[in-house]
């Protein structure tokens, strides 16, 4: 069975400073595997333990520097990593992202079985690439996945998580699923993974090596553009600040009605 | 006529979602923007069930429902719903398209807008016309750091909201609404995804905290379990529930069914007592509606206190114990 991961190198956001014109400073921002992408590597895992013969290709679209990402990524368990950069690929919204991730994953790696994608991505948590690849290649998708069960080669079942229960849905493969954190513990990388990815030879692509034209990709071949960004603001004033505990737990009492009969 | 379409949500136990009627009054806001564009509504539903909904669109300004009524779509389908949705409004042309970000929502409108080649704007907050007459959606990215107005190139302008996040009507708009049905076309779609079951709210906790009247929610200041347990032991002594930032989440503090903001759950309860939570917009977006906010944080400068009826700067684990003996002892 071939397994896709796609993963994505995002800022870590618990770590986000301003510059004095209002925007983002990126130098010095730590670069994470977004969580999300680690539990999809996880899954992809847990199907090489129980199904035989499974070859996990992780895959993302980044800067060069995202190298060093699909390294964490072998060192965790995957088997290739494959980098897709171009400055023409800049500004890239879910669109023209899912068009790229598709153009390299029909031109290089045709024959996978099963796609497994992060639900959301911590910096744009738009939750959309997955599903724009999946319709792009023409294959169906299952979304919220907290679980998979009944894996095979030719289908798996998966449980989702949705607003009013746990459903469960059994796709043929090839498939695109979309995973929320598993119930399972986290995985950590083993020494002779860190050796193995080391060693590792990353696979890079340009803009052209998967067939894609410069109107296709990037800020050109997106349908939305940031046309406004600015710091959310927040009117301060209204805030009581109480000076002890009794006083806030008196207003405790009185805006939630608690009653000490 | 310019036409602004909204996608309606049916639930599992056949209700109509909530957020419709949110969209709905949005909606009405931005049509009188753009000269009276006429307000839809996409229904796909099994056979026969669109006709107890029609009163609630009469009722809520809706100019057109188009429904797409088969015993195949008794249950949501990705293929089904996505193939019928791309070819209503491949009929009908309108300029924007608004889904609700529920787990359907989310699932449904990437592949639609893929298959339309269109721009989808994820999660908004806000939504308005600008003076070109263009959708404009904001939105908070990069962990809630940054708030960004995304407009879109191409037709539909398409965009998923967040239950919750727009209020209803206060009363009903009335509407000669037309209801036209739409044969779906799908007899020839053979589903690769088979429903197997569904079993109805495992998850307990998310449905006491939509009705929970007081919440206390921790975050990364709670540090670690301990921490949680103050936590615990305070919500307990004034009746109640327990919810988290996704900080303490992905702190592992707590599970991340209680988690409170865009990526978790939006609630509006009487009280929310926010502990050691900085209050990222992220989070803020799933909380603000509540009718009373408190907060318990040591930055003076935390953006929560910007949002709060009122507040304590100080440390949780020296405040929780002391605020539990208190209303305690009453």
């Amino acid at each position: 069975m071939k397994i896709i991961v796609c993963i994505k190198q995002v800022p870590d956001t618990t770590d986000i400073k301003w510059t004095e014109n209002n925007t983002i400073q990126r130098e010095g921002v730590e670069s994470i595997i977004n969580p999300f992408d680690v539990y999809a590597i996880e899954e992809a895992l847990k199907l090489k333990k129980i199904i035989e013969d499974v070859e996990i290709t992780a895959i993302t679209m980044g800067p060069i520097q995202a190298e060093k990402m699909l390294r964490q990524a072998i060192a965790l368990g995957c088997d290739n990593g494959i980098l897709i950069t171009d400055k023409k690929f800049a500004g890239a919204d879910t669109y023209a992202t899912g068009k790229t991730i598709t153009s390299a994953i029909k031109s290089k790696l045709p024959d996978f079985d099963l796609i497994i994608c992060g639900q959301f991505a911590i910096d744009g948590d738009t939750a959309q690439t997955g599903p724009s690849i999946a319709n792009q290649l023409g294959i169906p998708q299952i979304t919220f996945v907290k679980e998979l069960k009944e894996c095979e080669n030719t289908h798996i079942c998966a449980v989702r998580e949705i607003e009013e229960g746990l459903e469960t849905l059994r796709v043929e493969l090839p498939a695109l699923i979309c995973v929320l954190k598993g119930f399972e513990e986290t995985t950590r990388a083993k020494i002779n993974g860190y050796i193995k990815a080391k060693n590792a030879e990353i696979t890079v692509y340009s803009m052209e090596d998967i067939g894609l034209t410069p109107e296709e990709t990037g800020i050109k071949g997106s349908p939305t553009f940031v046309s406004r960004a600015f710091r959310p603001e927040h009117n301060r004033g209204e805030c009581e600040i109480c000076s002890d505990y009794n006083e806030l737990a008196e207003k405790i009492s009185e805006f939630g009605g608690i009653s000490n009969e | 006529m310019s036409n602004i379409m909204l996608y309606t949500e049916v639930t599992k136990e056949n209700y109509l979602h909530t957020v419709l009627f949110e969209l709905a009054y949005k909606a009405q806001e931005l049509s009188k923007k753009l000269n009276n564009a006429d307000v839809s509504a996409l229904l796909i539903c099994k056979t026969g069930l669109a006709e107890e909904f029609k009163e609630a669109f009469i009722n809520s300004g809706f100019d057109y429902v188009y429904i797409a009524e088969d015993d195949r779509l008794a249950n949501y389908s990705t293929e089904l719903y996505s193939k019928i949705a791309v070819d209503v409004i491949n009929e009908v042309k309108p300029e924007i398209v608004l889904i609700g970000a529920t787990t359907q929502g989310r699932d449904l409108a990437p592949r639609v807008s893929s298959s339309l080649h269109t721009g989808l704007t994820a999660d908004c907050t806000g939504l308005d016309i600008n003076e070109k007459g263009q959708l404009a959606a904001t939105r908070p990215t990069f962990g809630g750091k940054l708030m960004a107005t995304i407009l879109c190139k191409t037709m539909p302008q398409m965009a998923t909201v967040r239950p919750k996040v727009f209020k209803p009507a206060p009363e009903n708009i009335v509407k000669d609404t037309k209801f036209i049905y739409i044969k779906p076309n799908i007899d020839n779609i053979e589903t690769k995804v088979k429903f197997v079951e569904f079993v109805k709210g495992v998850n307990t906790a998310i449905n006491e905290l939509d009705s929970a009247e007081i919440i206390v929610a921790g975050g990364k200041g709670m540090k670690n379990e301990a921490g949680f347990e103050l936590l615990k032991n305070f919500a307990e002594s004034i009746g109640a529930c327990v919810a988290a930032s996704r900080g303490a989440v992905e702190m592992g503090l707590a599970p991340a069914d209680i988690q409170i903001g865009q990526t978790g759950k939006t609630v509006t309860p009487k009280l929310y007592i926010a502990c050691g939570i900085s209050g990222a917009i992220q989070h803020i977006v799933g909380m603000q509606d509540s009718d009373k906010i408190i907060a318990i944080n040591t930055d003076e400068k935390a953006p929560i206190f910007d949002i709060c009826a009122c507040g304590l700067v100080g440390d949780v684990f020296e405040v929780l114990p002391e605020l539990t003996n208190i209303l305690k002892t009453g």
